[in-house]
């Protein structure tokens, strides 16, 4: 079976994009059934390649936590053909990366290169795909350095915060646990259960790969086809729906003899495929977006000096979705801080926003767009996210219409509908005594 | 490494080593330079395979020409420049790059403090307008400078409070006996407490002049175009007084200095600091290749043996920050596994170090380094607010034209060379230990 959907894109920058060659996406699905999705960029001779393949955490058997990030991680780390050092050793020597990584849905695995060595880089690439040897040797290795990373965390209150933030949103959900799995689970795995996972989640039919650089479609398909010829599908078993239960709500206050406490508060959120979205996305771009001109910003910040930074966003997956701020106070403006931030809360919940606040969030989100796809990772990573969401190759011209669109009334139905104060979910990180917040 | 160290005010993404030029000889890039009248240096770099522009001020002052008990003040005093002038309001500026689709930001760096915006091509003229207006009329009111101050030990709050980088702080306050290199750029504690709005405005007068600046912009922009907005915003402006030299030399260090750091942490974690020569010394780029072969990669010396083959080191690394304005250091650290001790640890560094002292480093290693240092140059061309830092940081340390001079240098390096500088440099006598000893938590 043979199917061509090739999709033309122009993404328009601004105005004066005439000037530029437009950007182009191609997607076409291949026989084994996996999805390519290209962007010739032909100014300088490199290429970026990014497979997005559906073997996150999610699919970690029962209690075996931690076992798609070590499969993850072990995947560059020997084939029949070459030892852990002689991957590294062939990829440094070109001045490349080929990196792995693994998040709750999807395992990546990415490659910069130039493009004199994509034949080279394409071929280690199928090569640790298909033929991954997962040496037990390397697999101690791993573990112990994923053993000691756990330990290393300790040391960092904004990932303690989070992960406790996410373990109170999402009990009992690989969603609330860390990808890196726990002290308790680590010891568990072995090389069978990754020889497992492997041979069932790396698999064409659950991949999608993005390809950006000096590079046509036909060429980087035909590379693609020599590379991964041995690559079956073979993985088609339906997801199991994700069921979430309800979170905890009880504040989570974890005492440390530190100067500044770092506070989360958030609740969940709407999934990806909600309408309101776009409008959502204006909203918390008012309320807590990016720099230090959101109204968080403005009360924390500028006005109080509170905290260095402050921020808000909104999570939407296909999955589950959170809105979530984070900010880091000394500990005895801790609880102040926290109640500015309830208050600005309250205030978009109840008042809205301005039509001057309206239009200039709504200028950024469509001008600043561009600004964040300039090298080829960027454009590889923004279609990599298009295609796994569904979102469909016109994405980037239809974007700047569904901010446009946003009003003020819909700013304020959806601060009142997606923002629950009384839902939100308090971490606090900190030395307690000195914030007032023993319990 | 180079530059991408010692920054305070925003998290950089680290660029690669390597400067850019598509269409010019190679390992060139072709940058105009002009000079207003005022003694403004103006460097563009136009570049039309992106739909952006990257405008920059770069003031030639850090925390490198702070005195004691001011430090932190070139730090502090790019906070306040966010805080109005006569036609712009508080923090208004960063508001109307945003309402145009566009990104700003600021850091300070041992050498030098920037203010950059990110723009489409025909909206980058207001902040060209607004960052001439800020260069003199910047105002300085308490009741934006009180709350700013606590925004500012907030912010060093952050950045210190943990264990490794209160480990640099004060390894590096120790490396330097007499040079301003050994003050941290955020400041020490008590000195942002002292500060007061006149230390502001003094050191404000004394640095920030079209004289003592530069501007760098990369991207698609009308050279032009650029200029003439330029001359009728910034060349305005008179030139003012030349500011003061800096002119401290750090005197050689005669024997190892050693300091514990005692705070809760989980795992110890060491660094070494070596003086080096900056850029513009031959040696500049063997130890640029000698840090490569010692850090860059799984395959580079330290990984592969603490990290790969012994397992006592969660991580080990080398850098050298080279792209600086006076001499400087290469440094070496690693942290311990669980378990391992860190004199272990220190041990094995200094068996990796006189292994290149004693035997040097092979033809693969060197080639490997080099082929690196090529690819990056090609790989840097991608971003360009990438390209214009580094035109930035070049032009603060002795001029921009060094940076052409940078994939020469490195091909240059023989085997040889790389054996020469690590005898020469990576010598005990003239390095200072910095250990963190974790510790349980005191009950107060």
């Amino acid at each position: 079976m043979k199917r061509w959907l090739p999709l033309l894109l122009c993404l328009v920058l601004a105005p004066q994009a005439a000037a530029f060659a437009a950007m182009h996406a191609q997607r076409e699905i291949l026989p084994n059934g996996m999805v390519l999705v290209t962007s010739e960029q032909p100014a300088l001779p490199i290429v970026a390649v990014q497979l997005l393949i559906r073997a996150g955490s999610r699919y970690d058997p029962g209690d075996r936590h931690g076992l798609a990030n070590l499969t993850s991680r072990l995947l560059t780390r020997g084939t029949p053909m070459r030892d852990s050092m002689a991957i590294s050793g062939l990829v440094e020597g070109m001045g490349a990366h080929l990196g792995t990584d693994s998040g709750r849905e999807l395992a990546t695995v990415s490659l910069s290169i130039l493009k004199k060595d994509l034949g080279t880089g394409l071929a280690l690439l199928g090569e640790v795909l298909t033929a991954s040897s997962f040496p037990e040797r390397e697999l101690e290795r791993m573990k112990q350095s994923l053993m000691a990373s756990l330990r290393a965390k300790k040391d960092r209150p904004g990932a303690i915060a989070r992960d406790a933030f996410r373990a109170a949103l999402y009990p009992d959900s690989f969603y609330g646990r860390p990808v890196q799995g726990s002290e308790d689970s680590l010891p568990t795995l072995d090389r069978n259960a990754v020889v497992e996972f492997h041979r069932r989640y790396y698999r064409p039919d659950r991949t999608i790969v993005v390809a950006v650089g000096d590079i046509t479609h036909a060429e980087i398909k035909q590379k693609l086809n020599d590379a991964l010829a041995d690559w079956k599908a073979g993985g088609g078993e339906p997801d199991a729906p994700v069921t979430l239960r309800q979170p905890d709500r009880a504040p989570v206050r974890l005492d440390r003899d530190l100067a500044q406490s770092t506070i989360i508060m958030g609740h969940e959120g709407p999934l990806r495929t909600n309408p309101d979205h776009y409008a959502i996305r204006v909203m918390n771009q008012i309320l807590g977006g990016g720099d230090l001109t959101s109204r968080l910003g403005e009360a924390i910040r500028n006005r109080r000096g509170l905290a260095y930074s402050v921020y808000s966003y909104f999570v939407a997956g296909r999955n589950a979705g959170r809105f979530q701020m984070a900010m880091q106070t000394r500990n005895e403006s801790a609880r102040e801080a926290i109640d500015v931030v309830r208050a600005e809360i309250e205030r978009v919940r109840r008042d809205g926003v301005t039509a001057e606040e309206l239009q200039d969030a709504k200028s950024y989100l469509t001008g600043s767009f561009a600004l964040g796809l300039e090298t080829n990772d960027d454009i590889a990573d923004f279609l990599g996210q298009v295609e796994y969401l569904g979102l469909g190759l016109d994405y980037v011209d239809r974007y700047p219409d569904m901010i446009r669109r946003v009003t003020r009334e819909d700013i304020l139905r959806v601060a009142r509908k997606y923002l629950q104060p009384e839902k939100l979910i308090l971490v606090v990180v900190g030395n307690l005594e000195k914030a007032g917040l023993q319990n | 490494m180079d530059w991408t160290h010692r920054i305070a005010g925003l998290a950089l993404a680290t660029l690669l080593p390597a400067v850019a030029g598509a269409s010019t000889p190679k390992g060139m890039v072709e940058v105009r330079e002009e000079v207003l009248d005022n003694g403004l240096k103006v460097l563009l770099l136009e570049n039309h395979r992106s739909p952006a522009v990257t405008f920059q001020v770069w003031y030639r002052v850090g925390s490198r020409n702070e005195v004691d008990g001011k430090s932190g003040m070139a730090h502090f005093l790019e906070h306040m420049l966010f805080k109005g002038t006569d036609k712009v309001a508080p923090e208004e500026y960063a508001r109307i790059i945003r309402k145009h689709g566009g990104r700003s930001n600021a850091f300070t760096s041992h050498d030098a403090t920037v203010y950059h915006a990110t723009m489409s091509r025909d909206t980058i003229g207001i902040a060209v307008e607004l960052e001439a207006d800020r260069m003199v009329n910047t105002r300085f009111e308490e009741k934006y400078f009180a709350p700013e101050k606590k925004v500012v030990q907030e912010e060093r709050r952050m950045r210190v409070d943990r264990p490794r980088a209160a480990l640099a702080e004060l390894t590096n306050a120790v490396t330097y006996a007499v040079h301003p290199y050994r003050r941290p750029i955020i400041g020490w504690p008590e000195d942002i407490q002292r500060m007061t709005l006149e230390d502001m405005k003094a050191f404000y007068r004394t640095y920030y002049s079209p004289n003592n600046a530069f501007i760098v912009a990369a991207g698609n922009f009308d050279g032009e175009e650029m200029l003439k907005k330029i001359r009728e915003t910034f060349g305005k402006i008179p030139r003012g007084t030349e500011p003061p030299e800096v002119g401290l030399t750090e005197p050689p260090q005669q024997g190892e200095r050693r300091v514990l750091l005692k705070k809760e942490a989980q795992l110890p974690s060491l660094v070494m600091n070596y003086h080096a020569p900056n850029v513009g010394h031959p040696d500049s780029y063997a130890l640029d290749v000698l840090e490569m072969i010692l850090s860059r990669g799984r395959t580079s010396r330290l990984h592969r043996d603490l990290v790969y083959d012994r397992r006592i080191a969660r991580y080990a690394w080398a850098g050298y920050h080279r792209v600086s304005a006076d001499p400087t250091t290469f440094s070496i650290g690693a942290q311990a596994m669980p378990g391992k001790d860190i004199a272990e640890v220190e041990a094995a560094i200094d068996e990796v170090i006189a292994g290149v002292r004693d035997k040097g480093v092979t033809k693969a290693e060197l080639d490997k380094a080099k082929n690196q240092v090529a690819a990056a140059f090609i790989f840097a061309q991608e971003s360009n607010r990438g390209q214009a830092m580094r035109i930035g940081f070049y032009e603060i340390t002795g001029g921009w034209r060094r940076m052409n001079e940078y994939l020469g240098g490195i091909q240059g390096v023989t085997a040889e060379d790389v054996r020469r500088v690590a005898r020469r440099y990576l010598d005990s006598d003239r390095r200072t230990v910095g250990i963190l000893v974790p510790q349980a938590r005191k009950r107060s």
